[in-house]
């Protein structure tokens, strides 16, 4: 890689110009930070850090906030989202690489990729007209005349199905969450070596456990990668959950009551809060979002590049 | 049963889970895509692009200031984003490459990539709403410039990096200087790979609600003005579909309609593109 090392005067600013372009990706993370830090120091100041994160409370009138119906919403979709998700993601992943003719491979592959490509916006107009009322009169009281009536687990099931509510919105983050998982998981499976996969044939294994006894183990830290990615993306996702969640601050134990995630929150609150401490305490919510998001999404960046390097050689 | 069999049937069992699942995605994409098509179709009129909002219940009201305002929100974020992102790519492929700084600003951009959209609609509500006291779509524009640059960034440096390196050395031993080698070598052999990487990362942006919501926010006038609050296609739809009206619900379904349709096409265009050119990616 021999680079001339005569300075022409464009040359520098060139240079110049494109290393500092390079440098507003950094500029932009550590502004972002900042900002937000600084925006929301009122809430923290009064609220501090654990007692926000600890506090049920979100009332405006008597001006107290604190994140626990928010964090405890996101963390219920998120997570049921990625139960939902992850066997379907892995499923297409074996379907794409390991099942599927040759001539279905790619174009079955690029069909749910064209998931990730429908706005959200989309998904919650559909989930709001569509999708919620077949969860409130087929699905939802359908699985109350089922596992509803198991000891323990009936009580995810109580209440009225509305739609608008906890499982709705878990189902249409997890159809979006499909792709990532997929297309990963897809990915670290094309790692595995063919020749181990072929002594493997060799040895007379049916096809499942080649993919069970090779190729998972193979590809196990990519697919983790890809999980998380997915979870980083589930954890920021807006507009899909704010149709069909109904922003109701509450911690509940039952699926279809409506609740309230970090995002919902900030998009139907943003413009409307009218004192300083309550548009602070929003800020101090996409600060959490941010940094929540920023520690998964680069958690799964380390898996999916350590996942690479161990097979990639 | 047998040893064999057993091993035969849970084969079959796990196959046809799998194919189930694969069925299952492609039931999901056909049920949203053919829902969105049912009911947008028959909302569809030329009144939507040549008329601006009525009063809900008075009906021949369209959204052609929300298309207005969503053609300029996002002619201007490309017009800022895409120059950033080309040129910090560009440094990343071509000056500091395989150096520890690269991997770091590469990485950040991917994790950029993926960070909440809302988040980045409270930073510049902070930045730029906040201290001039109104919203505006130079707001939103910017808002959304943000989203686009890590994008462009990632698949500049991703596209010129395939681009052989003995072509450079050719050029540099033609005596021409780095710059001249980059601009017209380097970026001719990337122009395919870098224009649908725009144009994907165009596709990105116009979906984009979230950022929107508190930067351009709405205006149910029709404005050309950047610096006032302006119209957009997806808040919009957002607006429209949480308020009681029929009216409003139907122009939502065909605004989404259309905007699906475009996002749709874009990306299948670029991805067709991408696997024409660099048949291995």
């Amino acid at each position: 890689m021999a680079v001339p090392v005569k300075k022409h005067p464009v040359d520098v600013t060139f240079y110049l110009f494109t290393a500092g372009a390079s440098l507003s990706v950094l500029a932009f993370t550590v502004g972002i930070l900042y900002v937000l830090l600084s925006e929301s120091s009122l809430a923290i100041e009064r609220f501090g850090i654990l007692d926000f994160i600890t506090s049920t409370e979100w009332n405006p009138v008597t001006e107290s906030f604190g994140a626990a119906t928010t964090l405890f919403g996101t963390a219920v979709t998120t997570v049921l989202s990625l139960v939902f998700a992850v066997p379907i993601a892995i499923g297409v992943a074996i379907f794409v690489t390991e099942i599927a003719p040759n001539f279905l491979k790619g174009p079955i592959g690029a069909a749910i990729e064209l998931l990730a490509a429908i706005p959200s916006i989309i998904y919650g107009m559909w989930g709001l007209f569509t999708l919620a009322p077949i969860m409130s009169e087929y699905i939802e009281p359908a699985l109350q005349g089922t596992v509803g009536r198991l000891p323990l687990i009936g009580i995810l099931f109580e209440g009225t199905p509305m739609g608008i509510d906890l499982l709705t919105a878990s189902l249409i983050l997890s159809i979006m969450i499909i792709p990532f998982t997929a297309s990963i998981s897809r990915d670290a499976f094309n790692l595995t070596p063919a020749v181990v996969k072929e002594s493997a044939y060799g040895l007379g294994a049916t096809k499942w456990e080649v993919i069970r006894s090779v190729i998972l183990p193979y590809s196990k830290l990519g697919i983790f990668g890809g999980v998380i990615l997915s979870l980083g993306r589930a954890i920021g996702e807006t507009m899909a959950v704010a149709f069909v969640l109904g922003n109701n601050h509450q911690i509940t134990t039952s699926l279809y009551d409506a609740a309230a995630t970090i995002t919902v929150t900030l998009a139907n609150e943003f413009t409307e809060a009218d004192t300083d401490i309550y548009l602070s305490s929003l800020f101090y919510l996409a600060l959490l979002l941010f940094v929540l998001s920023f520690i998964v999404l680069a958690a799964a960046k380390l898996f999916v590049i350590r996942a690479e390097r161990r097979f990639a050689r | 049963m047998s040893n064999t069999g057993m091993r035969k049937f849970k084969n079959l069992v796990a196959l046809s889970l799998s194919t189930l699942a694969a069925a299952l995605g492609l039931f999901w994409l056909i049920f949203i895509l053919g829902d969105v098509v049912v009911h947008g179709i028959g909302a569809l009129n030329l009144n939507l692009f040549l008329n601006d909002p009525s009063p809900p219940g008075f009906g021949g009201g369209g959204l052609r200031n929300a298309f207005v305002g969503h053609i300029m929100i996002t002619f201007f974020a490309t017009l800022l984003g895409v120059p950033v992102g080309l040129l910090g790519g560009t440094f990343l492929a071509e000056y500091v490459r395989g150096k520890r700084f690269a991997m770091i600003i590469s990485t950040l951009s991917d994790i950029m990539v993926s960070t909440p959209s809302i988040v980045i609609g409270t930073f510049i509500y902070a930045v730029l709403v906040k201290p001039l006291g109104h919203f505006s779509g130079w707001a939103g524009a910017i808002a959304l410039a943000i989203i686009m640059i890590p994008v462009v960034l990632r698949t500049t440096e991703d596209m010129l990096t395939l681009v052989p390196w003995s072509l450079r050395e050719a050029a540099f031993a033609l005596g021409a200087p780095r710059y001249k080698v980059i601009i017209s070598v380097v970026y001719r052999g990337a122009a395919a790979g870098i224009f649908t990487g725009v144009l994907l990362s165009m596709a990105r942006v116009m979906g984009e609600t979230a950022p929107l919501l508190f930067t351009s926010f709405n205006n149910s006038f029709f404005s050309t003005n950047m610096n006032e609050p302006i119209s957009s296609l997806t808040v919009t739809i957002f607006q429209y579909a949480m308020g009681p009206y029929d009216d409003w619900h139907s122009q939502a379904w065909a605004a989404s309609l259309i905007m699906t349709l475009l996002i749709l096409a874009i990306t299948i265009i670029g991805r067709l593109v991408i696997r024409w050119r660099y048949p291995g990616k």
